[in-house]
C-alpha cells in the first residue's frame, strides 16, 4: 500500500449494541488502515457527512437490525448528493441471500456475514480500491 | 469547480466547500505533489484562528468535553475546527480514530468540521503536519480550532506548541494526584480542567493542581523553546510576558457543567496573548521554529539527492568501522558537495 487507505466504520439504525463493528474496526487497523469509528445511532446524513470530513476511502456498515434496505439505498444517495460517489461501501451483518444481489445491484462493493475473516474483507477492499495486494 | 487542481481547491476551501477543504487535509496528510502548493496558496489567508490544545491521559474525557466546549463555542456564534489525534500502531501502521464517537451532537452542524488523524510517521513530522493542517482550517475560515491529543510525554509538548491555549485534561481517581500531574505538563497548562467532577476526589485533584502552581509556574516561554529539538534564540524568554496563572475548572463533560467556565478561561487567556504582545511573540517564535525545521529538511534531502548513493555508503561503511568520525564524514559530504 503506498499510503493506508481510511475507512470509515459506523453503526446506522437504532438498535444498540456494537460489539462486531468494534471487532471489524479493530481487525482492519490491524491490516493497516486508519480506521475511524463513529459509534452506534448514525444517521445516513451523519455518515455521509463524517465520511466527507474524512475524506475515507471505504464506508463499512455494520447492520444487524434488518433493516439494511432502507437504510443502505438511503447512506448511498447521501455519499453521492455530497460528491463521494466513489467512495466503497461494504455492509456487514446479518444478511438474508436474497437481499445480497439486491445490495450488491446498488453499488455495495461487498457484503459479509458473521464470522467474515478479515482478509476477505481486505481483499475486497483492495480490489475495490483497484490496489494490487502485495 | 475543479477539485483536483491548486486553484480549484483553493478557491473552493476559501468559499466553504466542505469536500475541498477534507481533500486539501489529505493532501497535506500523505505529502502529494499538491500539498506544497496548496499550502502556499493558503498561507495568506492564515493567521485568524484562536488555536486551542486539549491534551491530557487516555480516558480522561477529552473527546467529550471538546464535544461540550465546541458546542458553547456554537452558541457563541463562532465555528469550530476540530482535530482529534491518535497514535498509529506501530506493529501494523493502522489506527483506530474513535474521538468522533463523543463529538456526535456536533454532527450535522455547517459550522464545525471535524478532522481524525493518525500521528503516523515521526513525532516532528506530525507536529509539522498538525501545524499545516490548523493552517488550512484557519484558511478555511474557522473562527476556533480545537486539537484533541493523547498526553504521553513529548508529543503533547511538540503540538501544545502549535496552540495559543493549551488545556490540559485531568481527572480524578488516576491514583496518586500529584503523581499524576506528569512532568512537563505544568509547563504547557494554560489552563487545568479537571474533569469527571461528578466523581469522588476531583476536590483532591483540584487542590494538588493548586498546590504544584503556588509552588512556582515555570516560566512557560522558555520552556516552550527548550521543549523543542532545536534552539531558538530568539525572543529572549525574559523578554516574554508573564503573569498568567493557569487556572483550575471543574467540569463534567458528560452533562456539559463547566464548559462556559473552560469557554470563559480560553477566551481571556487569548485576551490576555493580544494584549501582552504574547500571541505576536509566540508566532515569531513559532516561525523561527518552523523555518528552521523546514530547512534542515530541505537542505537534508537536497544534499542526499545530489550525493552519490556509493559515495554515502562508503562514508556509513567507513564510520562503522571506525576508520572516521561521524563529524568528518559529514564535513566531507557537504564540501564535496558545495564544491
Ligand atoms: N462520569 C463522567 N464520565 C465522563 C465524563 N467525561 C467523559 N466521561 C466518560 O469517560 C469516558 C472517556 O471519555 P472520552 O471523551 O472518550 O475520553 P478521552 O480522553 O477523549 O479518551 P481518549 O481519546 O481515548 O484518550 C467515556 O465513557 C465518557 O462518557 C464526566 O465528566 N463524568
Ligand atoms: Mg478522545
Amino acid at each position: 500500500m503506498d499510503r493506508k487507505a481510511r475507512v470509515l466504520v459506523a453503526k446506522p439504525g437504532l438498535d444498540g449494541h456494537d460489539r462486531g463493528a468494534k471487532i471489524i474496526a479493530r481487525a482492519l487497523r490491524d491490516s493497516g488502515y486508519e480506521v475511524i469509528y463513529t459509534g452506534i445511532r448514525q444517521t445516513p446524513d451523519m455518515i455521509a457527512e463524517a465520511a466527507l470530513q474524512e475524506d475515507v476511502d471505504v464506508v463499512g456498515l455494520s447492520i444487524l437490525s434488518g433493516a439494511h434496505m432502507a437504510l443502505v439505498p438511503r447512506v448511498i444517495e447521501k455519499l453521492k448528493e455530497l460528491g463521494m460517489g466513489d467512495v466503497v461501501v461494504l455492509v456487514g451483518g446479518i444478511i438474508p441471500d436474497e437481499d445480497v444481489q439486491a445490495l450488491k445491484d446498488m453499488g455495495v462493493a461487498g457484503v459479509f456475514g458473521p464470522g467474515t475473516l478479515t482478509p476477505e474483507i481486505v481483499e475486497t477492499i483492495e480490489k475495490a480500491l483497484g490496489r494490487e495486494l502485495a | 469547480m475543479d477539485l483536483t487542481t491548486v486553484s480549484g481547491l483553493t478557491e473552493a476551501v476559501q468559499a466553504g466547500n466542505r469536500r475541498a477543504l477534507a481533500r486539501v487535509i489529505s493532501h497535506i496528510e500523505n505529502n502529494t505533489e499538491l500539498a506544497m502548493p496548496l499550502l502556499t496558496a493558503l498561507y495568506p489567508r492564515s493567521g485568524k484562528a484562536h488555536v486551542i490544545g486539549v491534551t491530557g491521559a487516555p480516558g480522561t474525557g477529552k473527546s467529550t468535553l471538546v464535544n461540550a466546549l465546541a458546542g458553547v463555542y456554537r452558541r457563541n456564534d463562532l465555528t469550530v475546527g476540530v482535530i482529534a489525534i491518535d497514535p498509529t500502531s506501530p506493529f501494523s501502521g493502522g489506527a483506530l480514530l474513535g474521538d468522533r464517537v463523543r463529538m456526535r451532537d456536533l454532527a450535522g452542524d455547517p459550522g464545525v468540521f471535524i478532522r481524525s488523524m493518525a500521528t503516523r510517521g515521526s513525532l516532528g513530522g506530525l507536529a509539522q503536519a498538525t501545524a499545516d493542517v490548523i493552517m488550512v482550517l484557519d484558511a478555511a475560515g474557522f473562527d476556533r480550532i480545537i486539537i484533541e491529543t493523547v498526553g504521553v510525554g513529548q508529543s503533547e509538548v511538540e503540538i501544545a506548541s502549535a496552540a495559543y491555549t493549551t488545556v490540559v485534561v485531568e481527572a480524578p481517581g488516576l491514583g496518586d494526584e500529584v503523581q499524576a500531574i506528569k512532568a512537563g505538563v505544568l509547563e504547557i497548562a494554560d489552563i487545568f480542567a479537571v474533569n469527571k467532577a461528578d466523581r469522588d476526589g476531583a476536590d483532591r485533584t483540584v487542590m494538588a493542581l493548586k498546590m504544584m502552581l503556588n509552588l512556582g509556574v515555570p516560566e512557560k516561554f522558555q520552556v516552550m523553546h527548550h521543549g523543542r529539538m532545536l534552539p531558538v534564540n530568539l525572543p529572549k524568554a525574559e523578554n516574554l510576558p508573564q503573569g498568567w496563572t493557569p487556572p483550575v475548572i471543574k467540569t463534567v463533560a458528560v452533562s456539559g457543567e463547566g464548559a462556559d467556565t473552560l469557554f470563559e478561561a480560553i477566551e481571556n487567556h487569548r485576551l490576555y496573548l493580544e494584549q501582552s504582545g504574547g500571541r505576536i511573540l509566540r508566532d515569531r517564535l513559532r516561525a523561527a521554529t518552523e523555518l528552521r525545521m523546514i530547512l534542515r529538511d530541505y537542505l537534508l534531502e537536497d544534499l542526499l539527492a545530489r550525493t552519490e548513493p556509493a559515495t554515502l555508503e562508503a562514508l556509513v561503511e567507513a564510520v562503522a568501522r571506525r576508520e572516521l568520525d561521524p563529524y568528518t564524514a559529514v564535513r566531507q559530504l557537504v564540501s564535496e558537495n558545495n564544491g
